[in-house]
């Protein structure tokens, strides 16, 4: 299979960066700000998040983890045997902004199933989606609010996000034809 | 790892690898009862069947809530209000039972096997909830977990197990689980209790508690059943809670940081005193707390089974 890196270190920092300044509002929503980061790379995103939000405007957003295993819709499929690696939300959510943060946007299912998670925890004031690539492609009726960078994709096509704390390097992989 | 079993049917058919997966399962599990909604939808649509032979409502209940926690739906079925009095055999009960669109049976009964068989004739995962003095996997795995998340790791750790050892399943799992984790057993009791043909596992045995006491990191003390007195297994009540017994003083000779186990139901003044069992090395409480967790991980693993 074809593997192009479209995104080298550089641009994926830079990308962080941008939706940094998104999800605070350029320092202005940061009142009850909560970012949760989706497994697996979610988590050392929503971390990245809110290292630079709280560089950049000096307030320490809320930080959690979600593992959405358990609220996947393709649970029963005889492939899938995932392993459960844990939620963390330290903190109460109620009445707070949490922005939900994931890498790739493709289906939209598994934001589904993170909004399922979330709102057993409490009730949030408002949810937000936030990721770092867009592919297109959505199979719900979800959008997310802040998108780093949109990437025209077949649907045989897969796009993966590399980050250093899970794979090594910064890099986003566009994997097969075209 | 992947994991492949249906069944959860004992400890000795474990390897460490599996054990530790329904550990590690269990700690991610134990999270959802800290949330404001303490259910998780994995078992969604799910039936599970208590079939409960041998009375035990405490360990019907943790399944029962465990069962909950997952979205499934739960039945009980217990001996007194079943067929079984009217003589039907396991084998037809339980297929009885699967009939109705069960997927996971937990079963305890008296004879030792019996969710072996079961797991042979049903399509159903069979999870072994204790057959008579041969296993209770549950049990033994909500013990290691709460070791575990007290001294992190079961490798190099001294467990005594105190107590009727020969007629107990809750040791012998215990046995099997925390040898392939690399902990040291000692078994202790009156010889009657405790016979020596044990050491053939490469546990240790002692019929003395003050001998050991001092090198045990972790104390679980069974129950003892009063009826194996009437058998003539231990010359008094008094007698017996004189050697066997942990009491204040007993305990401070053991290590500052000792954890004293009980699988409940406890007899207080007999094998442990209420000083003790409401002590400061105390787990008993979160044993109970942590079975809920270890239930849930086996339930879910076994419906992942393949």
């Amino acid at each position: 299979m074809k593997k192009r890196v479209i995104l080298e270190a550089s641009e994926v920092a830079r990308l962080v960066e941008k939706l940094a300044a998104d999800t605070a509002g350029d320092g202005k929503n940061l009142e009850g700000l909560a970012v949760v980061g989706v497994h697996n790379r979610g988590v050392p995103l929503a971390k990245r998040l809110v290292a630079a939000i709280s560089k950049r405007w000096n307030v320490e957003p809320e930080l959690g983890s979600l593992d959405i295993t358990l609220y996947r819709d393709d649970l029963s499929d005889v492939a899938s045997q995932p392993q459960v690696r844990g939620t963390e939300i330290n903190f109460d959510i109620s009445g707070k902004r949490v922005v939900l943060v994931d890498d790739v946007l493709y289906t939209g299912r598994t934001a589904r199933a993170a909004i399922s998670e979330l709102i057993d925890f409490g009730r949030p004031g408002r949810i937000e989606l936030a990721v770092l690539v867009d592919r297109g492609h959505h199979e719900l009726p979800i959008a997310a609010d802040y998108v780093a960078k949109k990437i025209e994709t077949t649907p045989s096509q897969m796009v993966e996000v590399h980050l250093k704390e899970v794979d090594g390097r910064d890099e986003v992989l566009l994997i097969g034809d075209n | 790892m992947n994991w492949t079993r249906r069944h959860l049917l004992g400890l000795y058919d474990l390897s460490a690898e599996e054990i530790n997966t329904i550990l590690d399962t269990a700690a991610s599990f134990k999270e959802v009862s800290t949330r404001s909604i303490k259910k998780v939808p994995p078992l969604r649509g799910r039936v599970v069947a208590n079939l409960f032979f041998e009375p035990s409502t405490r360990t019907r209940i943790s399944f029962e809530l465990a069962a909950s926690r997952l979205s499934a739906d739960v039945v009980n079925f217990e001996k007194v209000t079943s067929s079984a009095v009217k003589g039907e055999t396991l084998k037809d009960t339980a297929r009885n039972i699967e009939r109705m669109g069960v997927d996971i049976v937990v079963v305890r009964h008296s004879a030792p096997g019996a969710p072996h068989r079961l797991a042979e004739v049903l399509d159903a995962s069979v999870i072994n909830a204790g057959d008579g003095p041969h296993e209770h996997p549950t049990q033994a795995l909500l013990d290691i977990f709460t070791m575990r998340e007290h001294k992190d790791r079961l490798e190099g750790l001294t467990v005594a197990i105190v107590g009727d050892i020969a007629h107990s399943r809750v040791a012998r799992s215990n046995i099997w689980g925390l040898q392939k984790l690399g902990a040291k057993v000692i078994l202790v009791g009156p010889s009657t209790l405790v016979p020596g043909g044990f050491r053939e596992l490469g546990v240790e045995v002692t019929h003395s508690l003050d001998e050991v006491i001092e090198r045990c990191d972790v104390i679980n003390m069974l129950r003892i059943q009063l009826e194996r007195q009437e058998g003539g297994l231990f010359p008094s009540l008094r007698e017996y809670s004189r050697m066997f017994g942990l009491n204040r003083e007993r305990v401070s000779k053991a290590k500052e940081d000792v954890l004293i186990m009980h699988p409940g139901p406890m007899n207080r003044g007999v094998e442990i005193t209420p000083q003790v069992a409401d002590g400061p090395h105390s787990v008993i409480l979160e044993q109970v707390e942590n079975g809920l967790a270890v239930r849930m991980a086996a339930m879910y693993l076994v419906t992942r089974g393949r």
